[in-house]
């Protein structure tokens, strides 16, 4: 740390290559970003810090010239340029690397590297040959061993990742953006990518790495941004502050507890699955869970986690094993049958498996619960405005109206529109998978308070996690898995970050 | 959450807009507007078309076709298509003309009709549902099929003579100029209305439409609700094929030729989304009213038939494009 804070001051003077100054852009209704100013030095990575909504996003797409500012100035090698289209930031050297990038399936590694600026042989043609080449040296760099050759589909989601990026590498850029990138990374994965960073660093390129994640930020960063409701609050150098302090920042108030203090009172045992398999997925999963348990799921990303859940929720079907609910064997063969149970599963892929983008919020929180607000057949609109009411009340909703689409609300929003709809359901066990992944530390915290309130209820709650301190800090115990099987079992009293590292990674306990 | 601490939750209203506005503002308004225009210019152009008995004719031009549009806009909000309805049509009619020959009467006629078309459907939605293939496709084959089935059976030929109690339901009157299919038209238009806006089912056609996966993982039924649209689909296409043979008094394989294209022009300038996921019955009623008084206006001033198509394409493209253009100019990005 000693070391790198000096190499920073040393530098500090440099002129930035990319500066922003007094940058405002308004949308009907919204200030997004209020009078912001932001510096890019080379070599350095500035972290851009703040919860959902807090202009973060609306900086990016100014940033690489989607959005053209209402006012303010942005400078380039201390000269000022104007952005008015996507390629204007692109000549100018920026790059980004979106949370989900646009990449082509049906296209080649390669293909999808080059979109848009294939090289070209003398006849106009694509000059494959070259292409190829060019890919594998990107591909190298960053340390991806990935086959240029490959179709794009036949990638896992973290590989599709790494393209992702050598796609952003592979025009000449000084300034990257990294906005979430290591959102759906496993460990390892995270550990290449800090290494990218730092290769991408000692090359010279300004970088701005845009995170929810403090840990990471301490780990990389050299400079901190926060963004709070558009406007700018702090910034400067993180050797200088402390994570205490810049949570501070981001929220407007103190947060001396992050996780909820809880003293859960267990019942008697709700679910029981017993050797649970499956053909690829999962094998031989079993574990009871009981009234008022959250029950961590711990492990890498592929480790079958969510494979499992959606089994248990019926979406797909299992070789083998039982579900014994309530002390009475029950049979789940579709969603609709688990829901019918009490059984019910908030998905990972919020955007695809959670919410209807396009339709409004109280269709969304009713939907699993029409036969409630529908008298033979027939929707009763009252009672459906206040089925939707209650349980979005209950979850602190911030929304301009009921009849809003679910898709103009922000990430943390939505979650707690998919939370409130299986609520209303009136469940006895609820699955979460990755239930604060993307969205904001105070909405976090809201989801945290809120799945201990149920716990306490009595309610049954799964938390599926790849975040350690989310683990740490809200399981009564934790299954840990690994390619598919169970790899440990941990009390909360034998939690510790080094065991679930240890026992997701399938490393010997030290002795 | 802020619950807990005794604050009151923050009040979120039921709507964004008033209802005023939100009528103000929907496809069907626009599509009213378009029919009282085309109204005016009818009665401008021809001193016969405000009679009743003219008008009641008029209404032939859109009462099957639109009978098939209300199922066939369910099936398109839901994210399906059928093309093959009108290969249905001529499956379903060839099937009664058939059993005509052996002296089965009008109960049993109809019973036929309805029944190859309930089947037809069901052929389509096994292939789509339990074989998941993609409709489009399905129906583009079924659609040669079915038609195809008809001309090896018929040949050149045409079934002809079919009973004068059969000839009512295409050709009857209940009221004064009121016929026996309008009366059938508006019964179907108040049901599909029903059905689509204001129970669960047609709750849940919408949400398959707009994200089939999560419609799974709410635990809709996704393919069985798809199974039931396409049998809805077959058995309007079979309730269709009864009242346009009635009409006609006879079969011919090329009955109801290329009437699919016209069933989804009306459903689609009806406002339902060709991408799925929205729509609503009322504008499939005043497509099919607008697309009936354009015909029929065109057909008194003897236009010919191939003009009359170039008319209503124009007209869809336009309807279509015309709000679109509205928010680019004010944009003022045109």
């Amino acid at each position: 740390m000693q070391l790198q804070s000096n190499a920073v001051t040393s530098d500090a003077q440099a002129v930035p290559v990319l500066e922003l100054r007094g940058i405002s852009k308004g949308f009907p209704g919204v200030k997004a970003l209020d009078d912001v100013s932001l510096s890019l030095y080379p070599g350095q990575v500035t972290a851009l810090i703040g919860e959902n909504g807090a202009g973060k996003s609306t900086l990016v797409k100014v940033l690489t010239g989607i959005y053209r500012p209402d006012g303010g100035t942005i400078m380039v090698d201390g000269a000022e340029t104007r952005f008015q289209t996507a390629t204007d930031a692109s000549d100018a050297g920026v790059t980004a690397i979106h949370q989900e990038t646009v990449l082509f399936d049906e296209l080649s590694v390669a293909e999808n590297i080059f979109l848009g600026h294939a090289p070209r042989s003398r006849f106009g043609l694509m000059d494959w040959p070259r292409m190829r080449r060019d890919s594998r040296r990107i591909l190298d760099r960053i340390g991806a061993r990935i086959d240029p050759d490959v179709m794009l589909r036949d990638l896992g989601i973290a590989s599709k990742h790494l393209v992702a990026i050598a796609r952003a590498l592979s025009v000449d850029a000084r300034v990257v953006v990294m906005d979430e990138p290591t959102a759906s990374l496993s460990q390892t994965e995270i550990e290449e990518l800090y290494e990218l960073v730092e290769r991408l660093k000692a090359e010279g390129k300004a970088i701005l790495f845009i995170s929810h994640k403090f840990d990471e930020v301490f780990r990389i960063a050299d400079r901190y941004t926060v963004f709070r409701d558009g406007q700018m609050v702090g910034a400067g150098l993180l050797a200088d502050t402390s994570e205490d302090k810049l949570v501070e920042l981001m929220v407007g108030r103190a947060m001396d507890q992050i996780f909820p203090d809880r003293t859960p009172e267990l019942g008697d045992e709700v679910l029981r699955v017993d050797g649970y398999c499956h053909p690829t997925e999962f094998d031989d999963i079993g574990f009871g869970l009981r009234r008022g348990e959250i029950l961590g799921f711990y492990g890498l990303v592929g480790a079958g986690r969510s494979e499992f859940m959606q089994a248990l929720f019926g979406v797909t079907t299992p070789s083998a094993g039982t579900i014994t609910l309530d002390g009475e064997r029950i049979a789940v063969g579709s969603p609709a049958d688990a829901i019918r149970k009490g059984i019910v599963y908030v998905p990972e892929d919020r955007g695809k498996q959670g919410a209807i983008t396009a339709l409004p919020i109280f269709q969304n929180v009713t939907l699993p619960s029409l036969g409630r607000i529908s008298s033979r057949g027939f929707l009763q609109m009252a009672e459906e405005f206040r089925l939707a009411r209650k349980y979005t009340e209950r979850l602190d909703l911030r929304a301009a109206a009921l009849d809003q689409n679910v898709g103009n609300l922000s990430g943390g929003n939505q979650q707690k529109v998919v939370i409130a709809k299986w609520l209303a359901t009136m469940p006895k066990v609820i699955i979460l998978d990755e239930p604060t992944k993307g969205i904001d530390v105070g909405s976090k915290a809201a989801v945290h308070e809120f799945m201990a309130e149920l716990a306490a209820e009595g309610l049954s709650v799964i938390m599926v996690s790849s975040e350690i301190p989310e683990i740490l800090g809200m399981s009564d115990r934790v299954i840990v898995m690994r390619e598919g099987r169970i790899a440990a079992r941990l009390d909360r009293a034998e939690l510790s970050p080094e065991r679930l590292v240890r026992a997701a990674a399938g490393i010997e306990e030290a002795a | 959450m802020s619950l807990a601490d005794g604050t009151r939750p923050r009040h979120v209203p039921d709507h964004l807009t008033s209802r005023g506005q939100r009528v103000i503002r929907s496809w069907e308004t626009l599509l009213v507007g378009v029919a009282v225009l085309i109204f005016l210019a009818n009665t401008w152009a021809s001193p016969y078309f405000l009679d009743p008995w003219n008008l009641s004719d008029a209404t032939f031009n859109f009462t099957e076709k639109a009978m098939i549009g209300f199922a066939m806009a369910l099936l398109i909000i839901s994210g399906e298509i059928d093309l093959s309805v009108a290969g249905i049509i001529a499956l379903a009619s060839t099937a009664m003309g058939y059993a005509l020959q052996f002296g089965v009467g009008t109960p049993g006629l109809v019973l036929i009709g309805i029944s190859v078309g309930v089947a037809c459907g069901a052929f389509n939605g096994v292939l789509v549902t339990r074989l998941g293939l993609p409709s489009i496709v399905v129906t583009i084959g079924t659609m040669s099929l079915f038609r195809g089935i008809a001309y090896i059976v018929l040949g050149d030929q045409a079934y002809n003579g079919y009973p004068s109690s059969f000839a009512f339901l295409g050709q009857g009157y209940v009221f004064w100029v009121i016929t026996f299919e309008l009366v059938v038209f508006l019964v179907l238009a108040v049901i599909y209305g029903i059905v689509l806006h204001a129970t669960n089912f047609g709750r849940q056609i919408y949400v398959i439409g707009n994200n089939p996966t999560a419609a799974l993982f709410s635990g809709v039924r996704v393919q069985r609700i798809k199974m039931i649209l396409f049998l809805l689909t077959g058995l309007m296409s079979g309730i269709a094929a009864v009242c346009l043979t009635a009409r006609l008094g006879s079969t011919r394989p090329s009955i109801a030729y290329a009437w699919e294209l016209e069933i989804v022009t009306m459903v689609v300038l009806g406002g339902v989304s060709i991408l799925g996921g929205a729509g609503s019955i009322l504008g499939v009623v005043l497509a099919a009213l607008v697309m009936g008084m354009v015909t029929f206006g065109l057909g008194l001033l003897n236009v010919p038939g191939i003009v009359m198509s170039i008319f209503i394409g124009g007209l869809l493209i336009g309807v279509i494009a015309l709000p679109r253009l509205i928010t680019l100019i004010r944009k003022g990005q045109i």
